[in-house]
């Protein structure tokens, strides 16, 4: 069949190039979900308690054994995880914790919350888990992208020296919403 | 327990708990040859559970055995895994 006759048949189809054009980008296409196979996951951490520090760092990290590509969106209060001096100094918070194991009404005069902090630091000590330091550094090593929200950074007085050196720094709400839309798992702790 | 493997390597992660036994283990793993068997130690008893989860979502490491023993008169979980 020649391509150059013009009858308004052959108009209605696409031409050959058309049609090339479009198995192209097909191709391209289904080569791009191909090669993403591996899964994302994005957190945004947003508590700086010592027991709230946890579960993105155990995570992140436990996802990077996965293979799997990690960014973990620091802001408000989950700044003081990357903050190098004060994520060594994390704190519980006992009031309005019924969990901890010390009458709760003790957790509302003073010194109570730096009671609960030693009583916990002794228990991770005791149990071999791993300091807040230690999965940041495990976390950086495999690969987890570790964010530091500007505003907030600003907001808080914080220079970017300040950060766990490795961690990403400069970037805002609109990078944290990209990599939630490209992420197969998307957590807010 | 029949081991028709040696394992090249020996990861030693007792006394650590959750999540080091697996991001350590996929650390050594990372280091080894295709083919190569690493053999863990670890006295977390969710090792169990999480190396045989870790295993079977992770391209490139096959779970070939787990079990127990008991060293200094405490309970360790052997696992011992391959790099595909």
């Amino acid at each position: 069949m020649s391509t150059d006759s013009q009858s308004s048949e052959d108009e209605a189809l696409p031409s050959r190039e058309t049609l090339q054009e479009r198995i192209e980008q097909l191709e391209a296409q289904v080569a791009d979900l191909e090669d993403d196979d591996s899964k994302k996951m994005s957190i945004i951490a947003t508590k700086g308690s010592l027991d709230m520090a946890y579960p993105p760092l155990i995570l992140a990290s436990t996802a990077a054994a996965f293979g799997w590509e990690v960014t973990v969106f620091h802001t408000f209060w989950g700044l003081d995880i990357l903050h190098e001096e004060r994520s060594r100094d994390l704190k519980v918070s006992a009031v309005g914790n019924p969990s901890m194991p010390m009458p709760n009404a003790l957790g509302a005069f003073p010194g109570g919350d730096r009671l609960a902090t030693w009583y916990m630091n002794r228990e991770i000590e005791d149990n071999g888990t791993a300091t807040i330091e230690e999965l940041i550094d495990t976390s950086l090593e495999m690969g987890v992208d570790l964010q530091v929200c500007q505003m907030t950074a600003d907001l808080f007085g914080y220079d970017t020296d300040e950060f766990y050196d490795g961690v990403t720094t400069d970037v805002g709400a609109a990078t944290a919403l990209r990599d939630m839309a490209d992420a197969d798992i998307q957590l807010l702790v | 327990m029949t081991q028709e493997f040696t394992a090249a390597e020996t990861l030693d992660v007792r006394g650590e708990n959750c999540p080091m036994p697996v991001v350590k283990t996929k650390q050594a793993i990372d280091d080894l040859e295709s083919g190569d068997v690493l053999e863990v130690l670890a006295t977390d008893p969710g090792s169990e559970s999480d190396l045989g989860g870790w295993a079977d979502s992770t391209d490139g490491v096959a779970l070939l055995e787990q079990g127990q023993t008991e060293m200094d008169g405490v309970t360790v979980y052997t696992h011992y895994v391959r790099n595909e």
